[in-house]
């Protein structure tokens, strides 16, 4: 069973979002994304300063087998990216919660947060998936 | 559900992702894939590839019929036991199959094709026995497992008994029968090793008992990373049947000497190779971040391209693959991925053997 912390909330494309601050965030893949995915070989993270939209493609892990887009969680500037990903992406593997973390975003639109999943309904999503 | 091996059950107990491969439940690896890939380069792994079929061919004229069943030539088979690599073509000259063929004796030839191409190749083997005395005996009541890996035959070899000292003995591209075992030092990874078929039955209690020797169970994502490493067509990626082998990296399989040895598609591939300017399949070495992935669009001065493999290469630590590219492609390529052009190196493949890199620095 993979591990879905109750304090943060989630995508059902399986981003996690964990509030540092008020109107700053923490974005990541959940356990289950990376079991998903397997061993990471590359993550592409977003540039500081760039603007994202909620929805919007924003960053890129690639396992060995296959690439795959993260989403955005929520409309906001990054303010920070996880510069240690580029020498080892396996951080999202070991520890997708902690050290694997991708973005930080400071939110234009704070009230989005109240569109995320909390990890009941996530857990649900991934219960069905594998249904 | 698909199609399952005889080793599913235990590759489910044994914690494996399966997924699906040419309608196949196949392990995609064990828990890491990386480790898997590394277990092989350095100590020894093991695969189930009780997915691919084996293929007896027994008759008086089972040799004349492989000679113009095959682009390559089986009459190259002297020693009893020796193994060529050989794609099955239509008349267009397009790769029906890649296979294995051994020469077991005047009388008996095995083969060995691919999972998803099963049915397509037994009908058109048989489609082309017509009229010949032959049998066709597909051997489902045998599995396979490949032990790769630089350890992998001292680990395995235990397992012969009596048959050890015989079996430590194969040379290369070589195999017999050895009581219950037929036993091939083939495989598809670039290390030595063996591909040891047996009855259906036996297969659990061996996989048990070569994990037990502290063989690596490996899947199906090692196995593409071991293979593109060592610069090995995969079937469905690198070519398929609107492809000539020609364009595929597989000239020197095609054995267009002697003249008078008429083979399926021979025809085709002589225009082809008359016409000119064929494309061919190059090695790239991505020289910036990021991972080369197969149907990605390949920029050259010749005009564009197509990877048809990509990964990231364990051994490397970069990402390799293959691509087919126009005729006068020079060394300097760009990759388009997702949107950006990324500067890539042709190179000779394989990219690895036995462990060591091959790319000239």
């Amino acid at each position: 069973m993979s591990n879905i912390p109750a304090d943060l909330k989630y995508l059902s494309s399986h981003e996690w979002v964990r509030v540092d601050a008020a109107g700053e965030v923490t974005v990541g893949i959940s356990d289950h994304a990376q079991d998903a995915l397997g061993d990471l070989v590359f993550v592409e993270v977003p540039e500081v300063g760039s603007q994202l939209s909620k929805g919007a493609a924003a960053a890129v892990v690639e396992s060995v087998k296959a690439a795959s887009d993260v989403y955005s969680p929520l409309t906001g500037e990054v303010v920070a990216v996880n510069e240690a990903l580029t020498g080892s992406p396996e951080l999202v593997n070991t520890d997708p919660y902690g050290e694997g973390w991708l973005f930080k975003l400071k939110l234009a639109a704070p009230a989005e947060l109240d569109e995320l999943l909390a990890a009941a309904a996530y857990e649900q999503v991934v219960t069905d998936a594998a249904g | 559900m698909g199609l399952k091996t005889p080793l599913h059950d235990t590759h489910v107990a044994s914690g494996a992702r399966m997924v699906d491969f040419g309608g196949w439940d196949m392990p995609v690896h064990y828990g890491s894939q990386l480790d898997e890939h590394h277990a092989v380069r350095r100590d020894a792994g093991m695969f189930d590839v009780s997915h691919m079929l084996i293929v007896d061919l027994h008759g008086s004229e089972v040799r004349d019929y492989l000679r113009h069943l095959l682009a390559n030539d089986v009459a190259k088979l002297q020693q009893p036991g020796k193994a060529l690599y050989s794609c099955m073509l239509n008349e267009a000259g397009g790769v029906i199959d890649d296979l294995i063929v051994y020469y077991l004796t005047d009388e008996h030839y095995r083969l060995i094709v691919n999972a998803g191409r099963r049915e397509a190749d037994l009908a058109w083997m048989r489609k082309q026995a017509e009229g010949r005395a032959l049998e066709i005996k597909p051997r489902t009541d045998l599995a396979m497992i490949a032990v790769q890996g630089p350890n992998a035959r001292e680990k395995a070899s235990v397992l012969l008994g009596e048959h050890a000292a015989a079996a430590l003995e194969l040379p290369g591209f070589t195999g017999t029968q050895l009581g219950d075992h037929f036993v091939a030092r083939t495989g598809y990874t670039g290390e030595d090793g063996w591909e040891i078929m047996l009855p259906a039955a036996d297969v659990t209690a061996f996989w048990q008992a070569l994990a037990a020797r502290g063989i690596e169970p490996c899947g199906l994502g090692a196995r593409d990373t071991l293979r593109l490493e060592a610069g090995m067509n995969l079937y469905g990626n690198d070519m398929d049947e609107t492809v000539s082998p020609l364009e595929s990296g597989l000239a020197w399989t095609v054995a267009l000497a002697p003249q008078e040895r008429d083979f399926v598609g021979r025809g085709a591939l002589v225009a082809q190779r008359e016409a000119g300017n064929l494309r061919k399949l190059v090695g790239l070495v991505l020289l910036e971040r990021g991972v080369l992935r197969s149907h990605q669009r390949v920029v050259t001065e010749a005009g564009e391209g197509e990877l048809t493999s990509g990964t990231f290469s364990p051994t490397l630590q970069q990402s390799i693959g293959l691509a087919r590219v126009p005729a006068g492609t020079g060394e300097q390529v760009q990759v388009d991925i997702r949107g950006r052009l990324l500067p890539a190196r042709v190179v000779k493949y394989p990219f690895v053997r036995n462990g060591k890199s091959l790319l000239a620095e």
